[in-house]
């Protein structure tokens, strides 16, 4: 008699929340949009990333300078399924394992403390791209990876992320594209026993970009907190569907997403799901996602869920809030004698910096400063008197 | 001499049963170099005359005015009547994340004085002035009044009063929920606003205590929505025997 071990534990939990991963593009039938993951996806405008016209060939241009012993090489289909954190979860994600040409393997060896943080640009042209990429963090490693997306593509990628026991890692997609680019596709995350790990997903430009991001953990004890900012301006559709699986004791999520919308037709949508099993007892988790609505004609969905298996937890909650600037907020710095439009300033500034100012990662809060002050300039349109 | 004047002031509020009427005459002139308490029993106004002397867009004033120095407050905005020289401190600071202090006060004396503060000497300055209520330094670099203690908020209250240096200023129950130590210490403050003699103060008090730190030379006893007896300090203390229930009963008689 064996004893059972976590993985035989897990059972399975039926759910529309969390489609069956497969690797096998036929296990994710071309959504009709009545599909309750697909509902808020304008699927015309994804029709490129939905349907299969086999390899295009095309790749994005990526630069970056590694540190010695880092590597990043490229790895056959096999290879990447064995590596990687979870099947694909949804058809989008699927095409892009299928069709890509060639996938790449970033790998941070066990022990190895990086003092910088890698910073990995893919430019896009124009072309249509499939994309397949895997990183691997190696036990007690310490490391954080940026990946910026510049330019303009239409992309279906795949992105996995292994994080070894006892790792801390901080992992950073910032979709800084310009006008035109389409992206869609799945992060998939396990989180080492033990390890910490950052993500921190900013969606700054593109025309729609539809990313899911899953995680779960390889044991006991590993803490996980996610971010997410993302700027949402006229007819730009920015889409973000978290699934935060508890399947080992002792782990902890943090989710703490913001945006913020404005001009006509700007549409964000945020999920959160996050499921603890029976197996998870201990685990603490927490999801926000909160949402500055500051001009008429948007729109911002927002969904948490949570499943709970076990009472034998240390906290659970989520929340989420849509809204107008909060009144009393600007009250009190208007009763300072600050003028409505630098109050309105202050307090997105404050609302993202509140969130910017934990990611640690200096390059890239910095840039991210400057999206906030470029969607102020938007915002206030050229009035004068609110400048600093 | 500088004088804020309200006169025959009726005030709405906005609830779910429609609108309700909460200052229903209310005439006070506060001059500088005056301290004014406005003493009261729970629910008979006192806030409300505060928020809507500051403006805070849920009251509406119905009749009456409030004047600075002869400018009706009532129709400019709340940036403009804190400009004009109203300052108020509030019951409940509002916290406001990823706002630092060190920013948002900057940001408010540019606002006040019309030109931003020198940078050597303005660092020192906010400085002193927390060093002044008892604040470490390191409050500056965090989000205004976020995660602050309620002793800590009415400290810092006091410490913007001091750093603003407005004209007139509203304490709304600056002393509530204070333990004696903090109490000294606001009180302290708002005597080192006042020492010049150049600035009034509106100091609206449930409690008499405040009173033993700070000497009022006017008292109004405030119920249902209205000053209904007014004296010198010796007020005061007669409330502090009597309490608010002789002059609860005597309103609702007349009412």
């Amino acid at each position: 008699m064996t004893v059972p071990n976590v993985a035989e534990a897990v059972e399975a939990v039926a759910s529309h929340l969390h489609p069956t991963p497969s690797w096998e593009v036929a296990d994710h039938p071309l959504p009709t949009g009545r599909e309750e993951v697909w509902r808020f996806t304008p699927l015309r405008r994804v029709k490129t990333l939905l349907e299969d016209s086999g390899a295009t060939g095309e790749s994005l241009d990526w630069a970056t300078e590694l540190p010695s012993g880092v590597t990043l090489e490229p790895i056959d289909a096999q290879r990447a399924r064995e590596l990687a954190a979870e099947a694909p979860i949804d058809r989008i994600s699927a095409l892009a394992v299928q069709n890509c040409n060639r996938a790449y393997h970033l790998n941070v060896p066990a022990d190895t403390e990086l003092s910088e943080p890698i910073i990995l640009t893919a430019t896009g042209t124009g072309q249509t791209v499939a994309q397949q990429f895997v990183v691997t963090i190696g036990a007690h490693a310490k490391a954080t990876i940026v990946v910026r997306y510049v330019g303009t593509a239409t992309l279906n990628e795949k992105t996995d992320l292994i994080v070894g026991d006892g790792a801390t890692v901080s992992f950073v997609t910032i979709t800084d594209w310009d006008a035109g680019a389409i992206h869609g596709g799945h992060h998939a995350l396990m989180v080492g026993r033990d390890a910490q790990v950052r993500v921190v997903a900013a969606s700054l430009g593109g025309d729609v970009t539809r990313m899911a991001e899953t995680a779960r953990y390889a044991g006991p004890g590993g803490s996980l907190e996610q971010f997410g900012v993302y700027f949402v301006d006229a007819g730009q559709h920015v889409e973000h569907r978290l699934f935060v699986d508890h399947n080992a004791p002792r782990t902890n999520s943090h989710v703490d997403y913001r945006g913020a919308l404005q001009g006509e037709g700007a549409h964000s949508v945020w999920v959160g799901d996050v499921l603890i099993r029976k197996v998870a007892e201990g685990i603490n988790t927490y999801e926000t996602n909160k949402n500055l609505v500051l001009t008429d004609g948007c729109r911002a969905d927002s969904v948490p869920n949570l499943e709970i298996e076990t009472g034998e937890i240390e906290g659970a909650g989520h929340s989420s809030t849509t809204g107008r600037f909060d009144d009393e907020q600007l009250f009190y710095l208007r009763s300072r004698g600050i003028p409505e439009d630098e109050a309105r300033r202050l307090v997105v500034h404050g609302f993202f910096a509140d969130i910017i100012r934990r990611i640690g990662v200096p390059e890239v809060e910095e840039r991210l400063m400057v999206a906030v002050e470029q969607e102020l300039a938007v915002m206030v349109g050229g009035a004068n008197g609110a400048g600093e | 001499m500088s004088e804020l004047r309200i006169s025959g002031l009726y005030v709405e509020v906005e609830t779910e049963d429609g609108p309700k009427e909460i200052l229903k005459g209310v005439d006070l002139t506060v001059g500088t170099g005056e301290v004014h308490a406005i003493m009261g029993p729970n629910g008979s106004g006192k806030s409300t005359l505060a928020y809507s002397i500051a403006g805070h867009p849920k009251y509406h004033i119905t009749a009456g005015s409030v004047t600075l120095d002869g400018t009706e407050l009532s129709t400019l905005s709340v940036d403009e009547r804190a400009r004009a020289g109203l300052f108020l401190a509030m019951q409940y600071p509002v916290e406001v994340p990823g706002v630092s202090m060190a920013n948002f006060l900057r940001t408010a004396k540019t606002a006040v004085s019309g030109e931003a503060p020198k940078v050597r000497t303005w660092v020192k300055e906010v400085n002193e002035a927390f060093d002044k209520v008892g604040l470490e330094s390191s409050f500056a670099a965090r989000s205004l009044n976020e995660g602050f203690s309620g002793g800590e908020k009415k400290r810092a209250e006091v410490a913007q009063l001091e750093l603003l240096n407005p004209k007139f200023a509203i304490l709304d129950e600056t002393d509530s929920g204070l333990d004696i130590d903090a109490l000294r210490i606001v009180s302290e403050g708002v005597n080192r606003y006042t020492a010049a003699g150049d600035r009034g103060v509106l100091l609206i008090t449930h409690y008499t205590r405040i009173l033993n730190y700070i000497k009022p030379d006017f008292v109004h006893v405030f119920v249902d929505g209205h000053i209904v007896a007014e004296g010198g300090a010796e007020l005061a203390d007669r409330l502090e025997i009597e309490g608010y229930d002789k002059f609860v009963k005597a309103a609702k008689a007349n009412a």
